[in-house]
């Protein structure tokens, strides 16, 4: 776990694109789910974060 | 017999060649790929770009003369608080992962079965392969006959084997069979696509890794799960990654089968979508529709590339 918040604050490319990947997965959860209309409200927002984010850690070093 | 690379060279008008002489190694490739990269930019990039710029606005395609007023963040908002449109989600959702996984395991199933030697394994690997060389339309059409509650091969087949009468039900009637109607013949149409890629895997996978695990007593079991799934998995994933994004925009064939029915029980996101931006002609809020399917099929493929391309790593 140090290690990942370690690869963060250092900003390395691993940790970052898991950050992200696990962003795009929330948020295609919440754009599918059938519980709650709130989440599918949100899911959008949280997607287009996660896909940015993964766009631009991608180019991190190693 | 004459050089290639000469021939070629001669075959220049001189008028071209004068034109080109002088040009560095650099200019050539760019005039090369620059076709190429105008095609890209003309038919993706800006397309895109467009589309991301009519979402903020209310436009209409069919009132070209109409004013059109810049709406800001109405349409994603519209959208993202309908609950008819969360409902397509979920539909959607039930077909993608169902046909996914129908897909993957009776692909997998059936290219290993068919990597086995014997007698008429080519004709049998042609007739498996059948139902993905036919159109989605010519599919739609007939697998509505076959589900025809009155002469219907599959309600008579369900009458047979079940006793149920073949008239008291409809496949794709109300009563909550339609979804798995279409989740059937999906799978029927593109289960052949997943198992040929597997199959390539399995072929790929050399003999004597095998024989070095029956040296060291591997159990048969032993082998199918540390050599051939590992290292057909790679395949398998690709094969999901590309049904998965033609599952998502699937259209032409659910629209034959049932049109979104009955009510809006199979209304796929991309049928839905059609319908907004075609046929009510609401453009600036189908882009907006438009782009959150694009954003979110965009982060699945990106996701999915780079599991990809880990697991090729190892």
């Amino acid at each position: 776990m140090s290690k990942f918040i370690n690869g963060l604050f250092r900003l390395r490319r691993g940790p970052w694109e898991a950050l992200a990947t696990a962003l795009i997965a929330l948020g295609v959860f919440m754009l599918m789910q059938p519980f709650a209309l709130a989440l599918y409200t949100w899911s959008f927002l949280v997607t287009l974060a996660g896909t940015v984010m993964f766009i631009i850690v991608s180019h991190f070093p190693e | 017999m004459p050089n290639p690379i000469e021939a070629a060279a001669s075959a220049t008008p001189r008028a071209v060649a004068r034109r080109i002489r002088g040009l560095s190694d650099r200019t050539i490739a760019w005039l090369f790929v620059a076709p190429t990269i105008f095609l890209l930019l003309a038919i993706n990039i800006f397309p895109l770009i467009w589309t991301v710029r009519l979402s903020f606005t209310n436009f209409a395609a069919n009132k070209p003369n109409a004013e059109v007023k810049w709406v800001g963040l109405r349409n994603y908002i519209r959208i993202l608080t309908d609950d008819g449109i969360w409902a397509n989600m979920q539909t959607t959702a039930h077909f993608l992962l169902w046909t996914l996984f129908f897909q993957v395991v009776l692909g997998f199933t059936l290219a290993w079965l068919i990597n086995r030697k014997f007698k008429g394994n080519d004709l049998l690997t042609t007739l498996i392969v059948l139902p993905m060389m036919l159109s989605p339309a010519v599919v739609g059409n007939f697998w509505t006959f076959l589900y025809q509650p009155q002469i219907g091969l599959v309600n008579y087949v369900v009458e047979v084997v079940t006793g149920t009468p073949a008239s008291s039900f409809s496949m794709l009637g109300p009563g909550g069979l339609a979804k798995w109607s279409i989740v059937i013949v999906d799978t029927w149409m593109w289960t052949p696509f997943v198992m040929l890629i597997c199959l390539a895997g399995l072929r790929s996978i050399p003999d004597y890794i095998y024989e070095a695990a029956e040296v060291d007593r591997a159990s048969k079991w032993r082998q199918f799960w540390t050599l051939t799934v590992p290292m057909v998995l790679p395949f398998l994933m690709l094969a999901v990654l590309f049904r998965g994004i033609e599952n998502f925009k699937m259209f032409d064939m659910v629209v034959l089968l049932t049109g979104g029915g009955p009510g809006n029980e199979t209304l796929l996101a991309s049928i839905d979508l059609k319908r907004e931006a075609f046929e009510k002609w609401r453009t600036g809020y189908s882009s907006a529709y438009a782009i959150i399917l694009f954003v979110t099929v965009f982060g699945l493929a990106s996701i999915y590339v780079k599991a990809l391309n880990k697991v090729k790593e190892r």
